[in-house]
């Protein structure tokens, strides 16, 4: 078991009051395994991926366990935290375009970073040549300064760079964000090939994206107003979703080749403000199957063999 | 890289000649007459001895020429180094005068500017980490960059000088000595040369520091520092990238500064009355003598304009995004 998150809270502090962003989530990775985080935005995905490696200086541990390859993460504390930044828990983040400091060159910046990690640059140049490579660049790019690339070269730099240690945890943010539909693509790809030769362990992919997602993911956590709503393999996602909001955001998905002239549908209404979040069930209001159970709130139950389900319509069957 | 050193040698050559005719022409069409003025002193008043003198100074200043072989005569002295003869200290060349007063303000303005900007530049990327600093320095910053210099310099000239006795408030050195290469000349250059550089130092440093803390302080924030961070990157790294980073629009700030620093320079010395370029506008100027103003100003155009030049040079080798931009760029 690589990843154990067990009801983790994390908040953000406003002039307003607390935003419960995450409110009790509870997940698992396997080794291997490679994780779609999605849900629409401010439902807590890129602040759960956020929280797993550094907390900014707004967000607050309010409660829960992490866990990674059996040892304890004190996410909470910055400074303890220090040693597995990188080393263990690694991240590339939602704005890789902007990620490199502009005024050094790409090559050195990278030796400074690593030398201040403790990891000497020679014993890792072979290494980071190679990956270069692997994604599709010269080594000549770090000679270069951050502006002389484009968008993508960029993004692929930050890749290779953060998982440059091995990590046992990735954290991807939004990656394909900003990238066209090809370059999204090869991205994904190139993410799935680190994973299958063991430059990372197990990735969280966090995403509003789900039709790329189920292109790579193993599996796919689905959260709404920071709760998980469900987990499951991805086929089992896509093909057989149990919680309401998962069918709902599903069916809002056009589908390729569609001849009927049908239009998509949305889900009506917007998800509840997280400063002072409704008790019970958080998708009762838009939910057509909602009753008088909601008002407490689900549990996450295992509705089949690694499939999990937080409605009280599915899991308490 | 040449290409674009070309350009900007181009453009400097361009104002200087702009610089130098606006600098001939503002002394011959202001109202008043130079020799006139120097001979109404001399209280001559003999018509025809007037007369008389009138044409002889006219020749020798060269204003009995018509305008545009002044004007020509004028570069072309400019190229041999004469600027023309004072009519304050007549007979002594401009050029002496100027050259006399030049290493006074040299050595006034180049530590005030160099150290202030240092000086200030580390303090605001100090003071932008530590809230106690920000809370009481800072504003203290902020008052003295409003203040108005001159009543700052007077204020201190006052305290420091008047009041407490501990710096002279006027002059180079001591009017009791002789200029010479000896201890005692140097120690009275030095003291007074204290008062007139703090203020200038003073004053310019809140400015700086401002600047630079609230640089600091979005370097900090930006992308690449976040990204930094949640790798694990020690504090140092982070803030030396982002120190390296604010230095930039603090570069250029101090070149779009140069030409105020310079007008500050001209307040200082006549307040304290220090025998710099400063003084001599003043003096040059009530004495009606305009071929010494306009060498001054001469001088203080090309100062500008090199000290431009040298910052351009400067902000080339350390951002590199401005090279790739000459060398026009690949993406």
């Amino acid at each position: 078991m690589s990843l154990h998150v067990n009801d983790l809270k994390v908040h953000y502090r406003t002039l307003r009051g607390d935003v419960h962003a995450i409110d009790g989530v509870t997940f698992s990775l396997e080794d291997g395994e490679i994780m779609g985080l999605v849900g629409e935005s401010g439902c807590g995905k890129s602040t759960l991926g956020k929280s797993l490696i550094r907390l900014d200086s707004q967000m607050r541990h309010v409660g829960g366990t992490v866990e990674l390859d059996g040892r304890g993460v004190p996410i909470a504390d910055d400074d303890a935290m220090v040693p597995l930044r990188y080393h263990e828990v690694s991240l590339i983040p939602q704005y890789a375009m902007s990620a490199l400091n502009p005024i050094r060159r790409i090559g050195r910046m990278i030796d400074e970073l690593l030398r201040a990690r403790g990891v000497r640059p020679a014993d890792k140049a072979d290494e980071l040549r190679r990956r270069l490579e692997l994604v599709g660049l010269e080594p000549d790019v770090l000679r270069r300064f951050p502006i002389e690339l484009s968008g993508g070269m960029k993004q692929r730099v930050v890749m290779v760079l953060s998982t440059l240690l091995d990590p046992s945890l990735l954290i991807a943010d939004e990656v394909t964000s900003a990238l066209d539909v090809s370059t999204q693509r090869s991205v994904a790809e190139s993410l799935v090939e680190f994973r299958d030769r063991g430059y990372v362990r197990s990735m969280v992919f966090v995403t509003h994206d789900v039709s790329l997602v189920y292109q790579i993911a193993d599996t796919i956590m689905v959260m709404y107003a920071g709760h998980v709503a469900e987990k499951g393999p991805a086929d089992s996602i896509v093909s057989e979703p149990r919680h309401p909001y998962t069918q709902m955001l599903l069916s809002a998905l056009p589908e390729v080749g569609s001849t009927s002239g049908e239009r998509l549908q949305g889900i009506p209404g917007t998800p509840p403000g997280l400063l002072d979040p409704p008790t019970g069930c958080r998708f009762r209001a838009r939910c057509p199957m909602a009753f008088d159970k909601c008002a407490e709130r689900p549990p996450l139950v295992e509705t089949a063999p690694g499939h999990w389900s937080a409605c009280w319509k599915t899991g308490g069957e | 890289m040449w290409r674009y050193m070309g350009r900007k040698l181009f453009v400097y050559a361009l104002t200087f000649v702009v610089a130098v005719t606006i600098n001939w022409m503002i002394p011959r069409f202001m109202p008043g007459d130079p020799v006139r003025s120097m001979l109404s002193r001399g209280s001559v008043s003999d018509p025809e001895a007037l007369e008389r003198m009138t044409a002889y100074y006219n020749e020798v200043f060269g204003l009995d020429a018509p305008l545009h072989e002044q004007y020509l005569s004028f570069w072309a002295g400019l190229f041999r180094g004469d600027l023309g003869i004072s009519v304050m200290f007549y007979p002594e060349p401009v050029v002496d005068i100027i050259l006399r007063a030049v290493p006074y303000t040299l050595a006034l303005l180049v530590p005030a500017i160099v150290l202030s900007w240092i000086v200030g530049n580390h303090f605001g990327a100090f003071a932008a980490r530590s809230k106690v600093l920000d809370n009481t320095i800072l504003p203290a910053g902020y008052v003295l960059t409003a203040t108005p210099y001159m009543w700052l310099a007077l204020l201190m000239a006052w305290s420091l000088g008047i009041v407490a006795g501990v710096f002279p408030t006027a002059g180079g050195y001591s009017f009791a000595l002789t200029p010479g290469a000896n201890w005692e000349f140097v120690s009275s250059l030095i003291v007074h040369w204290f008062l007139p550089f703090l203020s200038m130092f003073v004053v310019a440093l809140g400015g700086w520091a401002i600047g630079m803390r609230n640089m600091i302080i979005y370097e900090l924030e930006d992308d690449y520092a976040t990204y930094l961070r949640a790798l694990g990157a020690p504090r140092r790294l982070v803030r030396r990238y982002a120190f390296r980073n604010a230095m930039l629009p603090q570069i250029t700030g101090l070149a779009v500064q140069l030409g105020t620093i310079i007008t500050g320079a001209l307040l200082t010395e006549i307040v304290f009355n220090y025998p710099g370029l400063g003084t001599l506008v003043l003096d040059s100027l009530n004495n009606r003598d305009f071929f010494l103003l306009q060498g001054i100003f001469l001088f203080v155009v090309v100062g500008v304009l090199i000290a431009n030049f040298v910052i351009d040079v400067v902000y080339v080798l350390i951002d590199p995004r401005t090279r790739v931009q000459m060398t026009g760029g690949s993406s």
